[in-house]
């Protein structure tokens, strides 16, 4: 099948390159333009380990066409740190032991940064209901959540709640 | 797991995209949110040479008031149910199933009239359009029709649709006040199947049953309306020898297959259970 133009912005930067049809998201992002973040776990959208986030909204880049991604704004693991600086999210897992083999951390990691914009100060329960299309085998989870909280904690001391 | 080779298509309304499906006949699928019909594309389940991908045409998106209807594109998402304040208010069994299908990030990707038009019997919509006394809009070459969701689903991936129409909305009456509603699924992990669900519509005069309807999920070839288990109920109050009844008209109706899930006689027992529950919810809300 004849590819077909992509052009999409990855992390801010413009991509431009040119795709067959069948290319799915994780696997332009991690052969095509080198960004292996993005993990391919299960690849049947279960895992949660290749989420990235398209136009504002988590997504799992497994059960997702590249093609479809025309004009979009994609973000990626690799896009989190500014700077050499981690993200609050970053620190939160790295602070709060949020992982152990550390397969599933990148798709954990774009989750909560999309789910703590969503809900800044969310509960344990609404933690664990927002986090629930990642699966981690390491770490029963507990971990996760602290994580999480830390980094909710820190963006509400950076960015105090305007209203 | 990369899907076999297509080419593939995105038309920015609904006219061209029924233009394409009638031009590339057979051969063709559309794509909605992707997540019933890539995963079949991995595994050879299907093997389309050609996609046409609805998620361009923003006219299939979105959630309105006509008169007492409330009309949902058929590309509305998951967490776009989930979200809307006139659902909530309006039809709030739609949002309630919509929290129990798959995970956040699926949600943001998977579509009401996908759930729907897949056909899959383990799919949650069906159900719940059969209880909530929907209808769908179809649209094909020659114009649109409305078929209505206890007509629409014929067996297991067979629906009523023509091979040259797109579902475009899905027209459901607002709920009047007093009005019952409840959808209880058991599953056995975040993003699982239904092992069994039931959804229910209900209104009360006094203690005694006047209106109600029943879909079950996931346990016969297609979602079922348990009609029998309606009938037994109208006219009495909602007590233990009316939801034993009821339990036992709806799990005569059942006919699901083994599976992972469970065996035939524990599939059909849940149903029986996810009944009684959704009963007894849906009466507390009325």
């Amino acid at each position: 099948m004849a590819k077909q133009l992509l052009t999409v912005q990855i992390n801010g930067k413009t991509v431009e390159k040119a795709v067959e049809p069948r290319s799915l998201l994780v696997h332009f992002l991690r052969e095509d333009c080198h960004l292996t973040g993005a993990h391919i776990g299960c690849e049947t959208s279960h895992c949660g380990a290749c989420t990235v986030d398209i136009d504002g909204q988590s997504v799992k880049s497994c059960t997702h066409l590249a093609l479809q991604c025309e004009g979009s704004d994609v973000r990626t693991v690799e896009g989190l740190a500014a700077g050499g600086v981690l993200h609050a999210v970053q620190e939160g897992f790295y602070q709060e032991h949020g992982l152990q083999c550390g397969f599933c951390t990148p798709g954990m990691l774009m989750r909560a940064w999309r789910f703590l914009q969503d809900n800044p100060d969310p509960s344990e329960a609404e933690i664990r209901a927002g986090m629930a299309g990642n699966l981690c085998r390491c770490t029963g989870y507990q971990n996760i959540v602290k994580a999480v909280q830390y980094a909710a904690a820190k963006l509400r001391e950076q960015q105090p709640a305007t209203a | 797991m990369i899907p076999p080779q297509f080419e593939y298509h995105a038309p920015r309304s609904v006219g061209e995209a029924i233009g394409l499906l009638g031009s590339l006949g057979g051969d063709a699928k559309l794509l909605a949110g992707g997540h019933s019909l890539l995963p079949m594309m991995k595994l050879r389940f299907a093997a389309p040479a050609h996609l046409i991908d609805l998620n361009r045409i923003d006219a299939l998106r979105g959630i309105r008031e006509e008169g007492d209807t409330l009309v949902i594109g058929a590309m509305t998402s998951e967490n776009a149910l989930i979200a809307s304040a006139l659902l909530q208010a309006k039809a709030p069994l739609l949002p309630e199933a919509a929290r129990l299908i798959a995970d956040p990030q699926v949600r943001n990707r998977g579509t009401l009239g996908g759930d729907i038009a897949h056909g899959d019997p383990g799919n949650d919509h069906p159900a719940i359009t059969l209880a909530l006394g929907a209808s769908f809009t179809l649209q094909g070459p020659n114009g649109t029709r409305q078929v209505a969701a206890d007509d629409f689903f014929l067996g297991t991936y067979l629906t009523a649709m023509a091979e040259d129409e797109i579902l475009t909305e899905v027209r459901v009456p607002a709920q009047a006040a007093g009005t019952g509603w409840a959808y209880q699924k058991l599953k056995r992990k975040t993003g699982d199947f239904a092992t069994a669900g039931a959804a229910v519509v209900l209104r009360l005069d006094g203690r005694v049953v006047s209106q109600v309807r029943i879909a079950l999920t996931n346990v016969a070839p297609t979602a079922l309306r348990a009609t029998a288990a309606e009938a037994t109920l109208l006219g009495r109050p909602l007590d233990e020898a009316a939801l034993h009844d009821a339990a036992a008209q709806a799990m005569a109706a059942c006919d699901p297959a083994d599976d992972l899930r469970g065996d035939r006689a524990y599939k059909t027992a849940m149903a029986g259970q996810m009944l009684r529950r959704a009963l007894l919810a849906a009466a507390a809300r009325c």
